[in-house]
């Protein structure tokens, strides 16, 4: 075994790869970690792996190999809320979604505003399931008052600064925040809604908010937001990266401009994709509570919109796991977030590919290429000499989403019973089988 | 025997003509009941009733209890004050040990949009919504149906307007959707910040002019006017919701011949209405009030599913 000339081979696999170019058949080949070469499968390679040790060939026939899937915007909960999910848990959690690199945000108790935290994170995410980076704050315990030592979260590793789940309200610390991370090369990631307009806020306002009589939060409090932090972007010449954009006014921001040249990236999460607030009503499930909220249809539709003409960068899930115990309460107490990493590809697939609004390149493309460029990730290619962290696809596999296969420690889906097509067949993370069906 | 769709009742939003006709007749052999020197019928002899009230509540609470009494049902009372919510139980735990005590019906009042339905996932018993957040009361609303209808002998046809704090008021919610399902013309009025968004998705003609509002209309509903509405910014001054708003002697000469003045208390006098109008011989309100305790007979009586001759 001490010489082998492979340790592992994907056979009969069709590619899907940004940058190598699209549903080509081919073998990969991984030595040590890393993908050592990528060949259309020839009389002599397929020859050469039939001779291969069974154990060291995957047989991908039928199925879709693409670069392992990177996430920019997840929750891990750890350290401070160990009940609802930990590094560990949560990197199993995207091993089974198929990511292979998270971004964890700095909502943590403690808050990751300081080394010692980032490092505290780096330490348990190795030997982890997926490569984990760390987002810092922008400002010290996300308080929006005063900026944390953001060269100190750089030097240690932090790929990118965001108060996530809070909105920096003075805008005079935004301005600070965003020039001073351009100093770094790094965007700020925003979580944009006026904390005014949507004080109280529990859904979005709409007639279902009307109807139901829960306190919405409106539109118009993220629009406010995007347009500010659009202008404070111009202005600085910082770069601005806008998370989870839900409505139309949001998007049209973004597209006028992207247009104008200003520096700005965007992000949709499946459930802003998929879901629209008429689902509240159904039942109260509080799983459906989320910042920001799920909006109208029109909403759904623009937001739709803007992925298909490239106004949104990236998909990103918001994995927010939360405990039984927190979300099994009334619909108004119950804390915002809903998991996302194990769903969301056979959601994109289910409703973006197969309804037709994104091929399967685009899609791999939204999920691995473009948030790797955002945040300046290794990773999202299957390149000759990159990490072999690789997601095999089983495109049509038809399952339903259950509680209990979840890996994640939380079960807080809105997406549970749910019928989906598309699932993850297997997980490499460096070579290595991180999971598999 | 006739019976409703539902075991529970939540809201009157898609509870169908038929439930309703049914509890408006049914009430009004209870309203007889009441009238009687002796006060009780054995209908739900047997029947264990929880009132639990998560929210203040005077009228309501004792009209349910009044209700469950006459009944012959045994009742038990559930207040925040004296619980152990304050220690953080949560609401499912809370009922589940209350059921373990074998409870029948549940009789709820939370701030929380959605509670009662909350309930239903919790625990076996029967469901009755009195008042969630700012979402339904469908006791209330279908007293006040039981009232107009006992006046005119219909609901059909009337124009009823409701004034006031639409954007939290359940009791305007749930008379919304009874009213429309038994074919009355509905009118909302009020400041146009306390309109919830896209408010004309209702159905209603929607008005911030009153006297256009009032303007040949059969019955007015007026809504009890919060102070902190007033405090939180949603209007200027109590002085001018009642130049804009109160409904007074002079603005009831645009109602029609017949006119009906409805308030389901608690009253501001002087401030959504004045004491000439709430006192005059148009006013319903203390019909109102005895009728709610009819209603609530007929719903518990109708929910809990028991024959008469079982009683």
């Amino acid at each position: 075994m001490a010489n082998k000339k492979y340790d592992l081979v994907i056979a009969d696999g069709r590619i899907i790869d940004p940058a190598l170019g699209f549903g080509k058949d081919a073998y990969i080949f991984i030595k040590d970690g890393l993908i050592q070469k990528v060949v259309t499968p020839t009389a002599a390679v397929k020859k050469e792996v039939k001779n291969l040790d069974r154990s060291q060939v995957i047989d991908a026939t039928g199925k879709l190999v693409v670069p392992g899937l990177i996430d920019i915007h997840v929750h891990l909960r750890e350290p401070g809320r160990e009940d609802a999910e930990t590094i560990e848990s949560g990197c199993q959690a995207a091993a089974a979604g198929g990511f292979t690199s998270v971004c964890c945000m700095p909502n943590t108790t403690p808050r990751i505003d300081n080394q010692e935290t980032v490092k505290f994170v780096q330490d348990r995410a190795k030997d982890c399931d997926a490569r984990v980076y760390v987002v810092g704050a922008v400002t010290k315990n996300l308080e929006g008052k005063e900026l944390s030592e953001i060269g100190d979260l750089v030097k240690i590793g932090a790929v990118a600064i965001s108060d996530d789940g809070k909105y920096p309200q003075n805008p005079e610390i935004m301005r600070r925040g965003l020039e001073y991370a351009k100093m770094f090369g790094i965007p700020v990631m925003q979580h944009a809604e006026d904390q005014y307009l949507c004080a109280g806020g529990v859904m979005n306002e709409s007639f279902q908010s009307t109807r139901l009589g829960l306190k919405g939060a409106p539109a118009v409090a993220e629009e406010i937001a995007v347009l500010r932090d659009i202008a404070l972007c111009r202005f600085t010449g910082a770069r601005l990266h806008i998370q989870h954009v839900s409505t139309r006014q949001a998007v049209a921001a973004i597209r006028k401009a992207k247009a104008e040249g200003v520096n700005v990236t965007a992000e949709a999460t499946p459930h802003h994709l998929v879901l629209t607030d008429e689902e509240i009503g159904k039942e109260f499930n509080t799983n459906l509570r989320v910042n920001p909220p799920i909006r109208t249809t029109d909403d759904r539709d623009a937001v739709i919109e803007g992925l298909v003409d490239g106004t949104i960068d990236c998909i990103a899930s918001d994995h927010a796991p939360h405990s039984e115990e927190d979300k099994d309460c009334e619909f108004d107490l119950a804390p915002a977030g809903m998991i996302g990493l194990e769903t969301t590809l056979a959601l994109v697939k289910t409703y973006l590919i197969d309804k037709g609004y994104l091929s399967w390149a685009d899609a791999i493309r939204k999920m691995t290429a473009n948030p790797a460029r955002i945040l300046s990730l290794p990773g999202g290619s299957l390149a000759e000499g990159s990490p072999a962290d690789i997601t095999i696809i089983d495109q049509d596999k038809k399952w339903t989403v259950k509680a209990d296969k979840f890996r994640s420690k939380s079960k807080n889906s809105p997406f549970i019973g749910w019928k989906m097509k598309g699932q993850v067949y297997k997980t490499l993370l460096g070579g290595r089988v991180v999971f598999e069906q | 025997m006739s019976r409703l769709h539902s075991r529970h009742l939540l809201g009157l939003e898609n509870v169908p003509e038929a439930d309703i006709s049914l509890i408006l007749k049914t009430t009004n052999s209870f309203r007889e009941v009441i009238d009687r020197t002796i006060k009780k019928v054995p209908t739900l002899r047997g029947i264990t009733v929880l009132n639990l009230f998560y929210e203040p509540s005077t009228r309501t609470r004792i009209s349910f209890e009044l209700a469950e009494k006459r009944l012959s049902a045994d009742t038990v009372n559930f207040t925040t004050s004296t619980s152990s919510v304050k220690k953080g139980e949560s609401l499912r735990d809370t009922v589940q040990n209350i059921e373990a005590m074998k409870i029948d019906m549940v009789v709820v009042r939370h701030s929380s949009p959605g509670a009662p339905y909350y309930l239903t996932r919790c625990m076996d018993a029967n469901i009755i919504n009195a008042g969630d957040g700012a979402h339904e009361h469908p006791t209330q609303a279908l007293l006040d149906m039981y009232t107009i209808w006992k006046k005119y002998g219909r609901l059909d046809g009337l124009r009823i307007v409701l004034v006031g704090d639409v954007k939290h008021s359940r009791v305007i919610r749930s008379n919304i959707w009874g009213l429309k399902t038994m074919g009355a013309s509905v009118a909302l009025c009020g400041p146009s910040t306390l309109l919830p968004y896209e408010v004309e998705k209702f159905g209603c003609d929607v008005y911030t002019d009153i006297d256009e509002a009032l303007d040949g209309a059969d019955v007015v509903n007026v809504m009890r006017i919060q102070l902190e509405r007033q405090q939180s910014g949603l209007f200027p001054s109590q002085r001018e919701y009642t130049n804009l708003f109160g409904i007074n002697k002079q603005r009831l000469k645009l109602l029609n011949k017949n006119f009906t003045i409805m308030h389901p208390g608690p009253m501001n006098r002087g401030v959504e209405i004045t004491s000439e109008v709430a006192d005059s011989g148009n006013s319903v309100i203390l019909e109102q009030v005895t009728n709610g305790q009819a209603v609530r007979m007929a719903v518990l009586y109708l929910l809990s599913g028991r024959k008469e001759e079982e009683g």
